[in-house]
């Protein structure tokens, strides 16, 4: 699957909020997206996935502009994975996950044993089949957030977005989420997350894209993008990279010059 | 492949529609002329067999004139009700949200007060409570669509506001009203009642009725991913907004009938789907037909204590909730984690 960004534009009444936005990525890439607090992220995603149809330019999934799809055509090829949220009802982690199948599916259908069979086997994926009848909102937050993704496979789409997906998680549940999300990448999924953590994105992305006062400032390979001038520049933090010696080989890591 | 609790929410099903159907039949045997179970169930099978009539013209007319009318009423409007609650609750993602939140009952009232001011026979009273009903939200729904950030949040707060000013336009109504003959008559309408209900109005208000729940019934699925969010349903291939514009509809169409031949019966819409998704859950696919059952049931068995508890007739608007309220609150005491 290729998805290209070309011009798009984005304002809310006379504020822009995205200028001219333009990138293209394939399959089995992992593109995070950084930038400060209201640089234009989340927006960015919200035109992509369709929810915000006012935009100038175009997008486009294979060739074909997303302004044509239905919703139904949408959802079989982009995924949308939130925040790890808490829910008004409290579904159960299995009917949760169920709900991906719907993009598949007639306007009055409903899901059969085949839907159901593939919901197990994306559980079991993630291994978090063992919780299929506890309720989501039970869950801590790295569970919830394994289920969110277990729906969104579920969905069968090409295209993952996801929202700062460890946003909330404690130390240990932002790497086994991350690394997950590595591996769907490189089964041929094509993932965009957005953090605001940059080290992850020196771990973990293929490609990193920088938002600055609603343009892309930056686009490429972890190695192209990430240095401490940038960091300076997106974040006003000075900074330093360091590649540091341990047990598996060297790991870059980014530490602020404070104190 | 269906999972243990799949299957036992399934058997819970049986056994309410089984339950409901026993109180179906009983409900024909209470009153104030009550007739004993084996006559009962003799007469039923005489007339599905077309066996010759052997009981008294007296027991004929109590049974398929004055009580079939009130119980049939009774199911559909309590169906009808906890369905629609149960799809606004879904919609707009908020467990306290009842079927008049958009200010379908409030407008419904509204019209039954000024035809009943203006001296209009009960037929005209249903027809303008039932237009005014989906005016009032048809009005809500129009203003709600300037508010583009949250389209949901904007259709509560003008269904909040609508339902305010029909309210106080029937307060006036109700103060300008001849204190002798005119307000009793529409406070005792406001106050809900089914005792008096004809088989003709019945039959009108169902196809709006029956035509709105078969809706709701159909999109059963759909309604999980609604009720998980705007944006995430979206994205899992709903049309939010058409998908809004059904659901509201239908609801209306229900609660506006409802309320045109019932009055304001209020509590049923809210407390039901709770009954219901405490019992299997919150998956629509079967806390919907739960909800039905269980409002129709409810409502049967509320009216037959209306008929039983005094002399005089109690409405079975101010039924509702005192036998219902107490029965929540002891939920609440005994399962409150589950809600």
């Amino acid at each position: 699957m290729k998805l290209d960004v070309k011009d798009l534009s984005f304002s809310f009444k006379s504020h822009t909020v995205l200028n001219n936005v333009s990138f293209s990525s394939d399959s089995g890439e992992c593109i995070f997206l950084l930038g400060e607090n209201g640089a234009g992220k989340t927006t960015l995603f919200r035109c992509i996935l369709g929810l915000l149809r006012g935009y100038a330019g175009d997008i486009r999934i294979d060739g074909i502009s997303c302004k044509r799809m239905s919703v139904k055509e949408m959802a079989r090829r982009i995924s949308y994975i939130p925040q790890a949220h808490s829910p008004t009802f409290n579904y159960s982690v299995f009917q949760t996950a169920l709900m991906g199948t719907n993009a598949l599916m007639d306007m009055f259908e409903t899901p059969g044993e085949k839907e159901c069979r593939f919901v197990y086997e994306k559980l079991e994926m993630l291994g978090i089949s063992h919780l299929a009848e506890r309720g989501y909102a039970e869950l801590s937050g790295g569970e919830r957030q394994l289920v969110l993704i277990a729906r969104a496979l579920v969905q069968n789409s090409g295209i993952l977005i996801m929202d700062e997906p460890t946003a909330n998680l404690d130390y240990g549940n932002q790497f086994r989420i991350m690394e997950r999300i590595k591996n769907l990448a490189k089964e041929g999924y094509m993932v965009l997350l957005s953090t605001h953590n940059p080290e992850h994105a020196l771990l973990f992305a293929d490609k990193v894209l920088i938002l600055k006062d609603s343009s892309i400032m930056l686009y490429g390979t972890p190695e192209e993008t990430l240095n401490p001038e940038v960091i300076e520049s997106i974040y006003g933090i000075d900074v330093e990279i360091q590649n540091i010696p341990t047990s598996k080989g060297e790991v870059p890591i980014f530490v602020p010059c404070v104190g | 492949m269906t999972t243990a609790t799949e299957k036992k929410r399934k058997w819970l099903l049986i056994v309410a529609l089984a339950v409901l159907a026993v109180v179906f039949v009983v409900s024909f045997a209470i009153g104030k002329y009550p007739v004993p179970p084996d006559t009962l169930l003799h007469i039923f099978w005489s007339k599905l067999t077309g066996a010759l009539k052997d009981w008294s013209d007296d027991i004929e007319l109590v049974i398929f004139k004055i009580r079939m009318p009130r119980i049939f009423a009774g199911a559909l409007i309590g169906a009808g009700l906890s369905t629609a609650g149960a799809a606004y609750q879904g919609l707009f993602r908020n467990p306290m949200v009842s079927p008049d939140v958009l200010g379908a009952s409030a407008g419904a009232g509204f019209g039954a007060a000024v035809s009943l001011y203006l001296g209009l026979n009960f037929a005209m009273v249903s027809v303008n409570a039932f237009i005014c009903g989906i005016a009032a939200v048809g009005v809500a729904y129009l203003i709600s669509t300037k508010v583009k950030q949250n389209p949901t949040l904007g259709m509560v707060l003008a269904g909040i506001m609508i339902s305010s000013l029909f309210s106080s336009g029937t307060s006036y109504i109700k103060l300008i009203a001849d204190p002798n003959n005119t307000l009793p008559l529409i406070t005792y309408w406001l106050m809900g009642s089914i005792s008096s209900i004809r088989v003709s109005e019945l039959i009108y208000a169902s196809i709006p009725i029956l035509s709105g729940m078969l809706v709701l019934f159909l999109l059963r699925w759909k309604m999980n991913l609604v009720a998980v969010g705007e944006d995430e349903a979206h994205s899992m291939g709903i049309n939010t907004r058409l998908m809004r514009i059904i659901i509201v509809s239908a609801a209306t169409m229900i609660s506006a009938a409802c309320v045109s031949i019932s009055g304001m019966i209020g509590w049923v819409g809210l407390v039901i789907p709770h009954f219901a998704r405490m019992a299997v859950g919150h998956d629509y696919r079967i806390m919907l037909p739960m909800s039905m059952i269980m409002g129709a049931g409810f409502l049967m068995i509320v009216d037959n204590f209306a008929r039983m508890l005094a002399t005089l007739e109690i409405p079975i608007g101010i039924l509702t909730s005192f036998v219902g309220a107490p029965f929540f609150l002891y939920l609440i005491l005994k399962k409150g984690d589950e809600i």
